[in-house]
């Protein structure tokens, strides 16, 4: 049973399996990502069931390696997000993502009087809460929290 | 502080603070010196205040330094459709600081993160005006002879008020204790109390303004707005509740001064303002020399 879940998860030859992420947030991780604008191979799933988040995503993506810096930006929308590294179809790597202590460019900032929201400027934040992810805008100061947030 | 911007009242340390309240303080006795020769300063306000303006001007032009700018955009390639970004590196190039007030909150740590020439705050939104707490900082010190350990008083808006907010921070430095005196729906907002908490510093909020008004060393002063008020008739209630009056003054302490950023509308009785212990007033004189203290350290004076 272990060996063929194994392989369901590992069915590329190489790349990124990001697994456990909430079914909702899969189109923010997309676009996190940037993964519409990717030439690799990527296959989806979504609305599995999973017994930690009612339904979950998953997202495979082949000859793809992701820098922390780079897979920490999904720690807003996917907290829970795991990262199986394959080579040779092979599992070699398991990582978590981790909530950054800034976030630059994600999100945008829930002040409409903000300067981000009024000119061409990359909103940024300082992370408040890791936990429930509460975020402090670096020009108008106001606080996003994860119930208003929306992704650029 | 040389060449570095002032946007926000957190910018700076205490031994920040200090110094530049050690400098007003020499230029109020000395006011003409020319700490400022042959430097330009500009004075962009998107969004005309008066006094603020003429506040910066006369101090730019007391310390020997000139003065370029606007006191509304109305007139300004801004009504074209200027980006604020091209409007700062444009004015960059005519001047050696820019002193901008702007509608949109976070305009001026923007505009800092652009400009080749330091910028001062004078106000972005209801974000921050960090040389407005200054000037309160320098007052509260001149008129107690101290700033540590007094017994503050914050009266009226104080959930939307970026004064009492910005001078609750600054005065956290120096081991005050507060007295919040608002209604119930503008009442301190909770992120500030923490913050007092962490710092270990005592707070207290009540309704009355008439009471415990004699334990007050500074009682400060804010407008309450009737577009605040979710409930027109809340406002109604409390319009007139938060004045005021000179019979108020009879017990306070002798040292107690009353400060307000001012405009004033109906918060102080006018019957107040010939009472000694009304120092809104000086209050505003005193925003020159504080003024003239950041612009020569910003520009280097040691
Ligand atoms: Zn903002």
């Amino acid at each position: 049973m272990i060996q063929k879940k194994q392989l369901r998860v590992s069915a590329i030859e190489n790349g990124t399996v990001i697994d456990h992420i909430p079914a909702k947030s899969l189109f923010n991780v997309i676009t996190i990502l940037g993964l519409h604008k990717f030439d690799n191979l990527i296959t989806f799933g979504t609305n599995m069931e999973s017994q930690r988040f009612g339904k979950k995503a998953i997202i495979k993506i082949a000859d793809k390696y992701f820098a922390n810096d780079e897979i920490n930006r999904i720690a807003i929308a996917a907290p829970h997000a795991k990262l199986n590294i394959i080579r040779d179809y092979t599992v070699i790597e398991k990582r978590v993502v981790e909530v950054p202590d800034h976030i630059e460019g994600i999100v945008k900032c829930v002040n409409p009087k903000c300067i981000t929201n009024v000119e061409a400027v990359v909103p940024k934040f300082k992370v408040l809460d890791k936990i429930s992810v509460s975020l402090k805008c670096q020009y108008c100061e106001k606080i996003t929290d994860q119930e208003h947030m929306v992704y650029l | 502080m040389k060449n570095k911007s002032l946007v926000a009242i957190n910018d700076l340390s205490r031994d920040e603070i200090v110094k530049i309240l050690n400098l007003a303080e020499e230029f109020e006795k000395n006011p003409i010196q020319n700490t400022l020769c042959q430097k330009v300063v500009a004075t962009l306000f998107f969004e005309p205040s008066t006094r603020t303006r003429l506040s910066f001007e006369s101090a730019v032009n007391r310390l020997g330094g000139r003065v370029i700018g606007f006191s509304e955009a109305s007139n300004t390639s801004v009504t074209k459709g200027e980006s604020l970004k091209d409007t700062i590196l444009t004015v960059a190039n005519y001047s050696d600081m820019i002193v901008m007030r702007h509608p949109v909150e976070g305009s001026a740590r923007y505009a800092s993160e652009i400009s080749p020439v330091p910028i001062i705050n004078a106000g972005d939104g209801a974000n921050q005006h960090p040389t407005q707490t200054l000037l309160d900082l320098f007052s509260i010190r001149k008129t107690q002879g101290t700033l540590n350990n007094l017994n503050i008083f914050l009266v009226g808006d104080l959930k939307y008020g970026r004064t009492v907010h910005s001078l609750l921070m600054a005065m956290s430095h120096f081991g005050a204790t507060f007295t919040f005196v608002s209604p119930n729906e503008l009442r301190m907002p909770d992120e500030y109390k923490i913050y007092l908490e962490e710092k270990g510093l005592k707070f207290s909020e009540q309704t009355d303004l008439n009471e415990n008004l004699d334990k007050a060393d500074i009682i400060y002063m804010t407008r309450v707005q009737k577009e605040r008020f979710s409930d027109p008739v809340e406002y109604e209630k409390v319009k007139n509740v938060y004045v005021l009056r000179e019979g108020m003054l009879q017990n306070t302490k002798e040292n107690m001064r009353v400060l307000h950023p001012l405009p004033r509308v109906n918060e102080i009785h006018t019957d107040v303002d010939k009472n000694p212990k009304a120092y809104y007033f000086p209050q505003t004189m005193n925003g020159v020399f504080t003024r003239m203290a950041i612009m020569s350290l910003i520009f280097g004076l040691e």
